[in-house]
């Protein structure tokens, strides 16, 4: 799961003894034309949609027109853009403050046991998150597990209406999206080099120094990645909202779903994805900038 | 560690696994509607077996899986052995790119397909998703095998260049015996992915071929059936296997 950990050094150690290239060339061209034709085409199109009109019959259709992005200036999408960062920038937040501190003693766990405690970790970022979010419903129904456990234990009288609300949508994110955010801090602290957090204590630095001027910089990929991999996702999964909280809610990812399979107006969709590309953009330089010199980066 | 570490330890464990385990817990009981326990039954699961549409979707769910976690896993193998090896023209761009398809929303992916099979007429069913799945599942098996790359002795290969080896020898008598655990592991990965994978098969599935994960979320909308439970937990425990046999296969020797 670590990408690019030890740095791509290869070619180092190569001699051209022998010119016998064709398992070379022959493997290049395959990844190459796959992903030009599946990946870079395709997000090309959605560049050269954003700039057509919508037709009904069609799809989409000449001329060319930036009315896709004036109509983005509207108040209805803008709140829903504003509405989206919010709750994703919450659930990021979440997910850094409940995952640091788990991630950072798992680090420090010796090797049996914290292989078998990355593993538990592991599952919930591989299995399916339909299934998970599916899961969190049965708990948060109002004659669910958690409402029946309040009510028995006379906290509550009358059952919470949690499910179809902010806060059902908001657990949700998080209880997904957390794995995201754990993992790669953990193969970041894990590299931790502690005999500087030793010098630091040595040279009489309290926790919060250290804290603040060792470790959280030394970390600082991690949290990024971390950051990056939670808040893309939480703006565009649209089934967590779709289940959890009712048609109330309405992120990003639903209004693009919407616009491609509802209203069939491929060329708004595209646009709203153009912007929200952008923001991916932005993040990234932000993270390689901020991480730039630093020769280790790490991706879950 | 100390007390309060792991108590925090546990109870995130807890909130990760405590949904599922209800889930799981209620396929068993014997009720319909009720959160009351009304005893042990295998009634849920016996109507889902009756349920021949739902056989289908599995079906259908299982041969993408195979057919998209193979030729992914020989793709992206590759393209990893590549990575590693050699050095060539826009190397540092696929590295990016692929870092980039990690990174990117499955839901933009999932629209930028849609426009591509739009465009060049393939029609929305098993070919669309096909290639929508080996794409989408390339760049976890180039990351899981170079992962597992950068821990071979590069001496290996001097060694077998210099004894006069092509490079197709190297691959099948050196890379391949020695790398075989990161390839079934990316396979795996890459099929636990496409069995659960809802938001990029959203755009591009036709009427014609149903697959599970959809069917489940149709069904989900409509509300919470214990039949539902009893699917959702087949389906757990089996990606829970997988993912497990994967971190087996890459679990580093001591």
């Amino acid at each position: 799961m670590q990408y690019g950990s030890r740095g791509f050094r290869a070619g180092k150690w190569y001699c051209p003894m022998r010119h016998d290239n064709k398992v070379k060339i022959f493997s290049l061209s395959i990844i190459w034309l796959w992903l030009a034709l599946f990946a870079l085409l395709p997000f090309g199109l959605i560049a050269v949609a954003s700039f057509l009109s919508h037709d009904q019959t069609n799809l989409l259709s000449l001329p060319l027109t930036f009315q896709n992005y004036t109509t983005l200036r509207n108040t209805i999408y803008l709140t829903i853009f504003e509405q989206s960062f919010y709750l994703a920038g919450l659930c990021t937040l979440i997910c850094l403050i409940l995952g640091y501190p788990f991630a950072y003693f798992i680090a420090q766990c010796e090797k049996r046991l914290k292989w078998l405690l990355l593993l538990l970790t592991i599952i919930p970022f591989w299995t399916s998150s339909l299934i998970r979010t599916y899961s969190m419903i049965t708990l948060l129904k109002a004659k669910g597990v958690i409402n029946s456990i309040l009510c028995w234990l006379g906290i509550i009288h009358q059952p919470l209406p949690i499910l179809f609300s902010d806060v059902a949508v908001m657990i949700g994110l998080v209880y997904n999206l957390l794995p995201f955010m754990i993992f790669p801090l953990i193969t970041n602290i894990e590299r931790l080099d502690h005999r500087l957090v030793d010098a630091a204590r040595d040279l009489g630095a309290n926790r919060l120094t250290t804290f603040s001027k060792i470790i959280l910089p030394l970390t600082l990929p991690g949290i990024l990645s971390g950051c990056i991999l939670v808040f893309l996702p939480a703006m565009t999964i649209f089934y967590i909202p779709d289940l959890l909280g009712g048609s109330k809610a309405m992120l990003l990812g639903n209004l693009i779903q919407n616009q491609f399979l509802v209203a069939q107006n491929w060329p708004l969709g595209s646009a709203i994805s153009i912007v929200f590309m952008l923001v991916l953009v932005c993040l990234l330089l932000i993270y390689w900038r901020s991480t730039r010199g630093k020769a280790k980066r790490t991706l879950a | 560690m100390k007390l309060p570490a792991i108590s925090y330890l546990t109870s995130i464990y807890l909130f990760f696994y405590i949904p599922i385990a209800v889930l799981m817990v209620y396929s068993f009981n014997d009720a319909q509607y009720s959160l009351v326990w009304h005893g042990f039954s295998w009634r849920w699961y016996q109507e889902l077996m009756a349920d021949t549409d739902l056989w289908i979707a599995a079906l259908h769910s299982l041969l993408l899986g195979i057919a998209a976690a193979t030729v992914a896993m020989c793709i992206g193998g590759l393209a990893a052995i590549n990575l590693y090896r050699y050095h060539f023209l826009g190397r540092k761009l696929l590295s990016a790119l692929i870092f980039i398809l990690i990174l990117s929303p499955d839901i933009v992916m999932g629209i930028s397909l849609l426009l591509l099979f739009s465009f060049i007429k393939i029609p929305l069913g098993f070919w669309s998703l096909l290639l929508a799945h080996i794409t989408f599942c390339i760049p976890f098996v180039v990351v899981t095998v170079y992962s597992r790359i950068t821990s071979l002795d590069e001496h290996i290969f001097e060694a077998a260049k210099d004894l006069g080896a092509t490079d197709l020898t190297i691959l099948s008598r050196i890379i391949l015996p020695l790398l075989w655990p990161a390839f079934i592991a990316g396979w795996l990965l890459s099929f636990t992915l496409s069995i659960d994978d809802v938001l990029i098969s959203y755009f591009v599935s036709g009427p014609d071929f149903e697959i599970l994960p959809l069917t489940i979320y149709s069904m989900v909308r409509l509300g919470v059936k214990p039949e539902i439970n009893a699917l959702c937990s087949i389906l757990f425990a089996l990606t829970l296997l997988l993912v497990i046999a994967s971190q087996l296969l890459l679990r580093k020797k001591p």
